[in-house]
């Protein structure tokens, strides 16, 4: 009841691990300590030539999501998820299409038409995206297994900035919705879990931190923690009071 | 031989009309060192992106007060934008025929060195030695002149590499963009020129003659490489020819009103300094000492942050060692650069002496006793 289901996929842990910036024995530690079950994996990266390779730090059971860095157009990453298909099998996919080697920031226009060409393919598409209504729908119809918005951009570690326009996404899309980006302590992921979000992906607030991990099994337990309290219902914040003996209580019918 | 203007091109040569230029000389000729205050320098250290006069403050000898400051802050954003990872990469001189005259370069017309040019076979011999020790990422260098090493004879260079490698860039003579497009066609994705010095008067009088004179060509070559489709541009001052500061600080405005036009350009740095050279042992990088080299990447890193910084083997080891931990993301490795070095003898001479001999299996076993992570591809071939 309470697993992570992503297109016809399922996990018990909503902890998403990025790994473009860690060194592979932190990997390991990281999945060591965090009981991930999904970490990410640049393609352009996979192969590590012939000193090292990153599988070898993956254990086998831990499921690669892939993802399309260094695609600009949605035909870019196609390719390069057929080349990840071809090289690991993987048919879940994080989709990232960036246009902009300043920023980061994803081309929702192109991560739609991604979607709808990956989906069309056979895979299992997650798209990293600017978290805008429209984007998350067209997205959502044209068969992605989740949407994967920006808490704030790549490597901040500032948080959830677009807390407002993730929780109108939580509030319209019926679709698991995944934090991607800027969450930078434990406490912003726990704020995340708690918003209802499905999961959330970490990477350089592990990756920098000076003891790896540790700082791995503080977002495990933030995650968890978050996570518990959304299901149990956080009381929610109300500007206006409300007196514990209601003032309209003498009404009738 | 041309003893016209270096602003004046030859017919070959394509014109693009672009506005970077002026505005990188319009900045530069403006600036001026010694006005900037340390109080200056410590209000663009704690301002949150570096505004051009920031920069220029950086630049400044009233900076060089704070380069642990510096250092502190561009490690910051090193690590923030690009984790542990260093990219590796190694140069593969194809030929060594050059038209041009350098007064800086031991492979200028004229000089008496060995010269060679790799044929087919030869260039698969190297590149599988170079593949062999897990080297992913390849760069191409000729010297200047169609002559001898031809667009063509680039492009099937280009074309050989892709079968070995993943990534493949380019550092040979200007050209125009279908000749950039049909290097990208074969393969190539990124192309390096360095203009070694933004100042045109010294620039005239140090190009002596050969398609390197004509300045603006040489500058716009970028642009023109993004023209036609390439994924990124390296940007590079050899610094202690002219004024360092200047020559640093067009480097890095050149890069950035380029990333402003083409904003999915991927750009790197590199800063390399002035060595000796075949014929002249003399040659030095003169006031570029390295706590002010340290200064300038750091400015560079600051500035740009996203930008990749490559670091040559031209440094010694020691300063590599650390510099990979504050500011750069990529160093070469296992470099030669005779001609025909990796997989035999070489049969043409070296165009500098190199400070770091090590090979690709050393500086990776260095990375990891660091925790630095060694990355041999950052990109994918899709067209
Ligand atoms: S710097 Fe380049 S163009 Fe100039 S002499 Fe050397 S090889 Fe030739």
């Amino acid at each position: 009841m309470h697993t992570l289901k992503l297109g016809k996929f399922e996990f018990n842990s909503r902890f998403i691990l990025g790994s473009g910036k860690f060194s592979l024995e932190l990997i390991e530690a990281a999945i060591k300590e965090a009981n991930v079950e999904i970490i990410t994996l640049a393609l352009r990266r996979a192969h590590t030539g012939k000193l090292e390779n990153i599988l070898d730090y993956i254990p086998k059971n831990i499921t690669i999501l892939p993802n399309t860095s260094g695609a600009r157009t949605a035909e870019e990453a196609l390719k390069i998820a057929q080349l990840a298909r071809e090289l690991c099998g993987a048919e879940m996919i994080k989709i990232e299409v960036i246009r902009d080697s300043k920023y980061l920031l994803p081309d929702n226009y192109e991560s739609i038409k991604a979607v709808e060409l990956l989906a069309k393919e056979g895979f299992t598409p997650l798209p990293y995206m600017y978290p805008d209504l429209y984007a998350a729908r067209a997205m959502r119809d044209a068969g992605a297994a989740a949407i994967m918005p920006l808490g704030a951009p790549i490597g901040t570690n500032k948080g959830l900035r677009t807390k407002d326009f993730i929780q109108i996404l939580l509030d319209e899309l019926d679709l698991p919705i995944i934090v991607d980006a800027g969450l930078g302590s434990p406490a912003q992921a726990c704020e995340a879990m708690q918003m209802g979000v499905s999961a959330v992906m970490i990477n350089t607030a592990i990756a920098l931190s000076s003891n790896i991990p540790q700082m791995a099994r503080a977002f495990k337990l933030a995650i968890e923690a978050g996570r518990e309290g959304f299901l149990a219902g956080i009381a929610g914040q109300s500007k206006l009071a409300r007196a514990s003996s209601p003032l309209t209580g003498f009404l009738r019918d | 031989m041309s003893k016209k203007s270096v602003f004046e091109y030859e017919s070959n040569m394509q014109e693009i009309h672009s506005k970077v230029l002026q505005n990188v000389l319009a900045q530069v000729s403006s600036y001026h060192k010694e006005n900037y205050t340390q109080a200056e320098v410590l209000k663009a250290l704690q301002s949150e992106s570096l505004s051009i006069e920031g920069l220029k403050a950086l630049l400044s000898p009233a900076a060089s007060a704070f380069l642990e400051e510096l250092a502190f802050k561009a490690r910051m954003l090193t690590k923030r934008h690009f984790g542990n990872s260093i990219a590796l990469f190694t140069p593969l001189y194809l030929s060594n025929y050059c038209e041009s005259k350098c007064v800086y370069c031991g492979f200028q017309k004229g000089n008496a060195i060995a010269r060679a040019k790799l044929s087919e076979a030869e260039i698969r011999a190297e590149m599988q030695a170079i593949a062999d020790t897990g080297l992913q990422e390849v760069l191409l260098l000729t010297g200047e002149g169609r002559e001898h090493a031809s667009v063509e004879y680039i492009a099937q260079a280009c074309k050989i590499a892709k079968e070995y490698f993943k990534v493949v860039g380019v550092e040979v003579y200007v050209m125009n963009v279908d000749e950039y497009e049909l290097l990208h066609k074969n393969g190539c994705e990124f192309v390096t020129i360095y203009q070694e010095t933004y100042n045109a008067q010294k620039y005239e009088k140090i190009h002596i003659f050969g398609e390197k004179r004509v300045f603006p060509y040489r500058f716009n070559g970028q642009e023109r490489a993004l023209k036609a489709g390439m994924r990124g541009v390296g940007f590079g001052a050899l610094l202690g020819i002219d004024e360092f500061e200047k020559d640093a600080l067009a480097t890095a405005l050149h890069a950035y009103f380029l990333q402003k036009a083409y904003p999915h350009a991927e750009l790197s740095l590199s800063a390399p300094r002035l060595r000796p050279i075949l014929g002249n042992r003399k040659i030095s990088p003169k006031d570029v000492t390295e706590a002010r080299l340290l200064q300038v990447l750091c400015a560079y890193r600051i500035f740009l942050p996203f930008a990749n910084i490559v670091v040559s083997t031209r440094e010694r080891a020691g300063f590599r060692d650390k510099i990979i931990d504050i500011v750069a993301t990529k160093i070469s490795a296992g470099v030669s650069v005779g001609i025909g070095e990796h997989s035999g003898e070489k049969k043409g001479d070296d165009q500098f002496q190199i400070s770091d001999e090590r090979s690709v299996a050393e500086v990776f076993s260095m990375l990891k006793k660091a925790k630095l992570q060694a990355v041999m591809s950052d990109s994918i071939y899709v067209g």
